[in-house]
């Protein structure tokens, strides 16, 4: 039989051709059971980029639930904690235009911000604490509460519920460890007739 | 002796002769001194004295807080006047926790000794006393000693270079200290190469352009097995890295220490403050600092205790102001403009330099990059200058880091020979900031974001326990009640029926009484009945005839209500039959 293929050069090629496609299939299905992803890799990758505050602003319950909902096509301009600055980052691994953010989900902070639990004000409620999702927020029932602040996302959600108002939220004081360099000035124009184009 | 090539490097003038003029002279003691706590990479420095106490010069004021922390100890004597934040030499001019000396003029030692016969005392002894010295590296990093010159077992050390290159122009703190005290500081290197456990190999690297110094060391290292490696003047030779390939061809790959390929680098100034500490038992209160820039009348070197305040130093070397284009802590390549006059001279400080408008003008207007590449031929570290600049602009962290921005030594060899003044190394510094600012960031979301996963884990579990428990509540109630209902066998349905029934009927009124009462109604319809007639009767002569209407509708109205009743009880014996005792009251009723 294989002197008959061999004497037809048409069936020889089919046979090599068909044969070279099996093999790779097959390869090609193995690889793809044995190098499997899990879950969506594309959300891992924006849960990454945003900044985990789980203040909600974005309409959904923490960042990761974002996350998803942007991976199924959802706006990415909604993150006000994240700013301009994550907004660019995401339309970066995404390839799409970076909007503005958008102002409906609230504006972009100046400074980081921690809560601050006025103790002698405090009744003791455990409503922030509940409030809290990072679990920032230390006290028990009828004692008083503080917060954890290295561990405080900023997220202001534990400021609604509390019914005597004595959380306020601080912004994080830049000591002289947190202190770099700025960016030189932009230089002016130096050309003179751009100078004078401007004027 | 061989030395190697560093590639890169600039030759800026070295200004070096107008301060080397006159021997080290000292100050007379300032009335107040301010010691910054964190002088030093690592934790500050936590205070020892309140407000209010006496000190004597020498003590020790504030104790290292940590491993990687240096103390701080009173540089001459007198009593504390304050703890508080105060501006100090920084490039952001923010203020920093000090303490503040108020001097009583007598410099009054604590009682201190060396270590008498340290040349048998254990590495351990002599480094803790490197330690409670409170000294850190002068050459202007300011790491620990204590800590570089104990890098573990593990790491044998077989070089130590001690770096007295000073590459840096105007500055000649350790060229004159090595002039006059060459023998202390090969003291110091001998106690250095104790604590190491004598390195096979010890050199001092200096730059050609001091003799000198050359000169003065040469005598004290016969026999000692220290060699004094010279080599040609290029700025930066100093760097600790470069320092290392000059003398030794290797590298030290990016991001690890000396210690990793068995080498430590020391300042020269270092291993004088070590013989210090060891030999005489004084901590680190004081260092050689150069006074220099034509905008002083005296330049020259001064014996400094830390703590003395830049205007001090700038009232006895006469000092115009008006001449003065800006007030540097530092050399002019690596140095930083001081915002005030006011800032105490620290452990890393070994030069101030007040130059004049013609030496020093203000910057040059910046103008675009024109991609000439001098900047790439000056680098020391082989960078591509003019790339991380177009990063850096852009704030591509990213490509910055894979174009090896943090093996920059910010020497700013680049900025120096560019042609367009562009301030390359104050873009490096700003760009290296926002990553690190970035990376602590990361961290910071990366432990919010397991906080909040395991939150939202804790919740679900929580409201699982809660639903298992209902179910488990709910199963034990269904079970009871089979329990109870197999006590009571099949019949026990029925009899509750009945029960039931009995206690509706109970409920009920009985025919009996309801006949009773209908015919109590009826005779109560029957008296009224009588009445209106017998009113209808008297009436009959003396009343009008519309009375008598009213009185006859009134009857009507009675006989009415009296039918009624009558229907009523009839309907109800038809319904339940006559009662036994019940006697027919209708053959009495009055029609």
């Amino acid at each position: 039989m294989i002197e008959a293929i061999a004497q037809q050069p048409i069936l020889a090629a089919l046979v090599a051709l068909v044969g070279l496609g099996i093999l790779f299939g097959g390869l090609l299905g193995f690889a793809a059971e044995k190098f499997k992803v899990e879950g969506d890799p594309i959300v891992e990758q924006l849960d990454e980029l945003l900044p985990q505050t789980q203040c909600g602003q974005c309409g959904f319950p923490g960042c990761r639930p974002y996350a998803e909902s942007i991976a199924n096509g959802d706006a990415i301009n909604k993150c006000p904690p994240g700013g301009q600055a994550t907004i660019n980052a995401i339309a970066n691994l995404l390839d799409v235009p970076a909007p503005a953010l958008d102002a409906e989900h609230g504006e972009e902070a100046d400074a980081k911000t921690v809560a601050y639990i006025r103790e002698d004000e405090c009744i003791g409620c455990t409503k922030c604490i509940q409030a809290c999702p990072v679990d920032a927020i230390l006290g028990a029932a009828k004692l008083m509460h503080t917060v954890i602040a290295d561990e405080c996302t900023g997220c202001d959600l534990c400021v609604e519920p509390c019914p005597v108002d004595c959380i306020d939220m601080l912004p994080v004081e830049e000591g002289i460890k947190e202190w770099h360099w700025p960016a030189p000035a932009i230089p002016a124009d130096l050309i003179a007739s751009d100078r004078r184009a401007s004027a | 002796m061989k030395t190697w090539v560093t590639p890169g490097g600039v030759h800026p003038p070295e200004n070096k002769h107008q301060s080397v003029s006159l021997p080290i002279g000292t100050l007379p003691i300032p009335d107040k001194l301010l010691i910054p706590l964190s002088q030093h990479i690592g934790a500050p420095a936590k205070p020892t004295v309140e407000i209010g106490k006496k000190v004597l010069k020498g003590q020790i004021i504030a104790e290292a807080n940590g491993t990687v922390s240096v103390s701080m100890h009173a540089p001459t004597s007198g009593t504390i006047t304050a703890i508080e934040h105060r501006p100090i030499a920084h490039s952001s001019g923010m203020l920093a926790p000090c303490i503040e000396i108020t001097s009583d003029g007598r410099d009054k030692w604590k009682k201190h000794e060396g270590i008498a016969d340290y040349k048998h005392a254990s590495p351990n002894t002599l480094l803790k006393a490197v330690a409670k010295a409170g000294i850190a590296g002068m050459g202007g990093a300011g790491f620990p000693s204590a800590v570089k010159l104990n890098p573990g077992r593990q790491r044998p050390i077989h070089t130590l270079i001690v770096n007295a290159t000073e590459c840096e122009p105007y500055i000649t703190a350790d060229d004159s200290a090595i002039r006059e005290r060459a023998a202390e500081v090969i003291e110091g290197i001998g106690i250095l190469s104790q604590i190491l456990g004598h390195p096979g190999n010890i050199m001092i690297g200096i730059e050609d352009n001091k003799p000198e110094a050359i000169a003065a060391l040469e005598p004290h290292v016969v026999d000692t097995g220290i060699s004094v490696v010279s080599f040609p003047t290029k700025y930066p030779s100093g760097g600790e890295k470069q320092l290392i390939y000059i003398l030794t061809g290797e590298e030290i790959p990016s991001g690890e220490l000396p210690a990793d390929i068995g080498m430590v680098c020391v300042n020269i100034g270092t291993t004088y403050a070590v013989k210090r500490a060891i030999v005489d038992g004084e901590p680190l209160i004081s260092r050689v600092t150069t006074m220099t820039g034509d905008a002083c009348g005296i330049n020259r070197n001064y014996e400094t205790l830390i703590g003395t305040s830049v205007s001090h130093m700038l009232a006895h070397s006469e000092f115009k102001d008006e001449a003065c284009s800006r007030l540097v802590m530092g050399g002019p390549m690596m140095g930083f403009s001081l915002t005030s006059a006011d800032v105490p001279i620290v452990k890393t400080t070994n030069c101030i330099l007040a130059p004049s408008y013609e030496e020093i003008p203000e910057d040059n207007p910046v103008q675009p990059c024109i991609r000439c590449g001098m900047c790439a031929e000056a680098c020391p570290v082989s960078l591509l200058p003019q790339q991380l600049f177009w990063h850096s602009q852009a704030q591509d962290h990213e490509r910055l880091e894979a174009h090896n921005l943090f093996d920059c030594i910010e020497c700013g060899a680049c900025s120096y020979v560019c042609p367009s003044n562009i301030p390359l190394v104050q873009y490096y510094r700003n760009s290296k900031g926002e990553i690190k600012k970035a990376r602590a960031e990361k961290v910071k979301s990366d432990l919010a974001r397991q906080r909040f996963e395991f939150h939202q884990q804790r919740m679900e579990q929580a409201e699982k326990d809660k639903e298992t428990k209902r179910a488990a509540r709910r199963e034990a109630a269904e079970k009871a009640q089979a329990a109870s209902g197999a006590k009571a066998g099949a019949g026990s349905a029925a009899d509750i029926i009945a029960a039931a029934q009995a206690r509706a009927a109970a409920k009920k009124v009985s025919p009996e009484q309801q006949q009773a009462k209908f015919e109590r109604s009826i005779a109560g319809a029957e008296m009224r009945v009588q009445m209106a007639e017998e009113k209808l009767a008297e009436a009959d002569s003396s009343q009008t005839d519309e009375q008598k209407n009213i009185l006859n509708a009134a009857v009507e109205a009675s006989k009415q209500k009296l039918e009624q009743a009558e229907a009523r009880l009839a309907e109800h014996i038809a319904e339940h039959g006559s009662q036994e005792q019940n006697k027919d009251k209708s053959g009495e009723r009055v029609d």
